[in-house]
């Protein structure tokens, strides 16, 4: 590293106090409540902001110094990438629907987080707070903006990545991330604090990030291991303060406890759905494999979410409603879901394919006590009709969960030959749920779930009426090129093609 | 006991810093896994600044940490010469 | 419990049936034929007769599965809401009390060539 490192003339400690918490005062011409409304509606007490500590005592002069670093090391190889034909270096083009994926539903998020932290940042009376959710601000955007033009380098030759913010807003599948976003950005602060800070960031962001960049080394994707290594490097940063404000909250008042226990059961099964499309990525999109969904869950779900919830029982904190629900879907979900994209991929703006043999034997390998027995007869049948020029479409639009919005593809915990079928009737009107985590957390706050925009009840409602046509129109998604099957699409044809020209003197 | 572990990426930077954690953190497990090493120690892990720079050759900032770090579990106590990781269960 | 708000926190539900120009939305599915990855929706009249229901829309789209001509309508097992519950093929879905979002399941014992024994 070409840094300098200037002799220090303050220790970290003293610089800490002096470029943070020294940057506050009292407010004199209004009083506090009025200059922070929103921080006790929520029903959490704090005596005494001052307690909050943020562990890294990071100063807004080395945040700059340190991101700017990293902002040189990602336009460097984003750069080399495209001058290099970066794109013709992936193992199989197929790997494209997990970053199309990532783009239409994972990126908004990063925005999502953005507005969010900016939000909380001004609404917490702490500046330890303040400066922690300010940096984290800036970092989400800063995720949202490298990730956006990593990928436009595939957009120059790949479908499915022409009109990701038309996908953001109408697709079906990314309202369930546009969803968990917004359901969090309407909490109060401390809700969002744990929505984000803690049960997506400290619980779960391991899922996603560590496998899918991992993930993209291993495929030859360079672009996206450089935007992930830019976006993970804020990370752990991001979990740290996540982790600490819930140390807080629960070591200011012992009646935080209920509160924060229920929100932790809330946001581990909303994350524990949003972040389930992972389980697929890994399993089946990926050519060549990290490791499994189950061996991931093993190591940061169990090890080291285990470890982390044996650290909270010291304040009465338990393990998640929803965790031993979570370890019986593991084996399952990911089969779940991409058999569902299969079908309806028609309507999806990526490909989804039949495994092959070889797929099937590794799902075999890493599944032994459910692929064969429950997921290999089903896609079976479905290459049988696929050999006889019948691809398998299931038109029948999907049931969506009313909490989650995911298409109810999950089984019963303990019976994984039947659907989960779960409804409740609020103030007459009737509402489904694909699990009883889901159904728990609408019953928890009715009102605010019964607004959910569904998007297959909305195909059928103004404008598009149930007309699929006007609808691909409306979504931006381009018949014919952008969805489907892998197999014949233009991404496999162009991608042979060029990597044949790449590698050959024709 | 429970685990901590962190996780850097593989280049050029983060090798003497592993080296210093092996060295400082004999109990630790070390996964090199594609793009990314992952450390992983019973309890607690310390990072010394002092032993970096013993095997980089120059002073160190702790906080440098930060260009290269992919992620990390317990709870983190930082001064200006050491980064302690550990559970208090 | 409620959601907490600063003051009254007043929703309007965004799938009333009067959004949908005359029609409903039902949902069906057949247990343990797991090839259809999720529940159907459909949307359909309420005067439509369930038995046009069955023979039209359900049919076509369960047609995929082997078991699909196998299906013996008249003697398959359905639940409603969950519920164990019998038909009226010549009566509307309005007259077999089917309304907005109605969840309907069927069951047809013996038909299981992509499941495996629960």
């Amino acid at each position: 590293m070409d840094m300098k490192v200037t002799k220090k003339k303050l220790g970290l400690k003293e610089k800490y106090k002096l470029m943070t918490r020294d940057l506050g005062w009292e407010p004199t011409y209004h009083s506090k409540d009025e200059v922070f409304p929103y921080v006790g509606y929520e029903g959490i007490k704090i005596h005494d902001w001052d307690k909050w500590e943020d562990p890294f005592r990071l100063t807004m002069d080395s945040y700059w110094k340190y991101q700017a670093e990293k902002e040189r090391k990602f336009y460097a190889i984003i750069d080399a990438h495209a001058q290099n034909n970066g794109h013709l270096n992936l193992t199989d083009a197929r790997y494209l629907s997990a970053l199309k994926i990532f783009l239409q539903a994972i990126s908004p998020g990063e925005y999502a987080a953005h507005k969010g932290f900016a939000r909380v940042g001004r609404e917490f009376p702490g500046v330890g707070t303040q400066v922690a959710c300010q940096m984290q601000a800036i970092d989400e955007i800063r995720h949202a903006q490298t990730q956006i033009h990593a990928m436009s380098n595939y957009n120059r030759y790949y479908n499915g990545f022409h009109a990701f913010a038309d996908t953001r807003d109408r697709i079906w599948y990314t309202s369930v991330a546009r969803s968990f976003f917004d359901d969090s950005m309407s909490a109060g602060p401390f809700e969002f604090m744990i929505a984000i800070g803690f049960s997506f960031e400290y619980v779960l962001t391991n899922l996603l990030f560590v496998p899918f960049m991992s993930g993209a080394a291993y495929n030859g994707d360079m672009a996206t291991v450089t935007f992930g290594f830019s976006a993970q490097s804020d990370e752990a940063r991001h979990m740290t303060l996540g982790l600490e404000c819930i140390k807080f909250m629960l070591e200011q008042d012992p009646d935080n406890l209920p509160i924060v226990q229920e929100w932790i059961d809330k946001w581990f099964w909303r994350g524990f759905r949003v972040l389930g499309l992972v389980s697929t990525m890994m399993d089946y999109m990926l050519p060549k494999r990290v490791m499994s969904w189950r061996e991931a869950w093993n190591i940061y779900g169990i090890e080291n979410g285990g470890a982390l919830f044996k650290d909270l029982a010291r304040y009465g904190i338990k393990p998640p409603r929803g965790w031993d629900d979570a370890e019986k879907a593991i084996d399952h979900m990911s089969h779940q879901f991409m058999l569902g994209l299969y079908q309806w991929s028609f309507g999806t703006a990526f490909h989804s394919w039949i495994p092959s043999e070889d797929d099937m034997n590794w799902l075999s390998a890493k599944y032994p006590d459910t692929f064969d027995t429950y997921y290999r007869p089903r896609w079976k049948h479905i290459k049988k009709l696929a050999d006889a020029g019948t691809q398998f479409k299931n038109y029948g639009l999907a049931k969506l969960c009313q909490t989650c919005q995911l298409p109810c593809v999950f089984t019963e915990p303990d019976d994984p030959t039947l659907t989960c079928h779960r409804e409740t009737v609020h103030e007459g009107e009737t509402y489904h749920f694909c699990s009883d985590g889901c159904q728990h957390i609408f019953e928890n706050e009715p009102e605010k779930y019964v607004q959910a925009w569904l998007p297959m009840p909305q195909l059928f409602q103004d404008p598009i009426n149930g007309d699929l046509g006007e609808w691909m129109k409306w979504v931006s998604l381009l018949d014919g090129k952008d969805n489907g099957d892998y197999a014949g699409s233009e991404d496999q044809k162009n991608f042979e093609a060029w990597r044949g020209l790449a590698t050959t003197n024709q | 006991m429970s685990t901590v572990f962190i996780a850097l990426q593989t280049n050029e930077d983060t090798r003497p810093i592993i080296e210093a954690i092996e060295i400082d953190n004999p109990h630790a497990v070390v996964h090199r896994q594609p793009a990314m090493v992952k450390i992983d120690a019973e309890g607690t892990l310390v990072i010394r600044k002092a032993t970096i720079e013993e095997q980089v050759g120059r002073d160190f900032d702790l906080q440098e940490l930060h260009i290269n770090l992919i992620s990390l579990t317990g709870h983190v106590s930082e001064d200006d010469d050491t980064l302690t990781l550990s559970w208090n269960s | 419990m409620a959601v907490a708000a600063i003051k009254d926190y007043i929703a309007t539900p965004r799938d009333r049936v009067e959004n949908f120009h005359g029609k409903q939305l039902v949902y069906a599915s057949w247990d343990r034929h797991l090839l259809f990855a999720a529940p159907f929706l459909l949307c359909v009249p309420p005067g439509m007769p369930f038995g046009e229901l069955v023979s039209g829309p359900l049919s076509m789209l369960v047609q995929a599965d082997p078991d699909a001509a196998a299906i013996d309508w008249h003697s398959v097992e359905w639940l409603k809401a969950n519920q164990p519950w019998v038909p009226d093929f010549a009566a509307s879905l309005e007259a077999n009390g089917i309304t907005h979002k109605t969840q309907l399941r069927f069951r047809t014992p013996g038909l299981n060539s992509l499941s495996a024994a629960a």
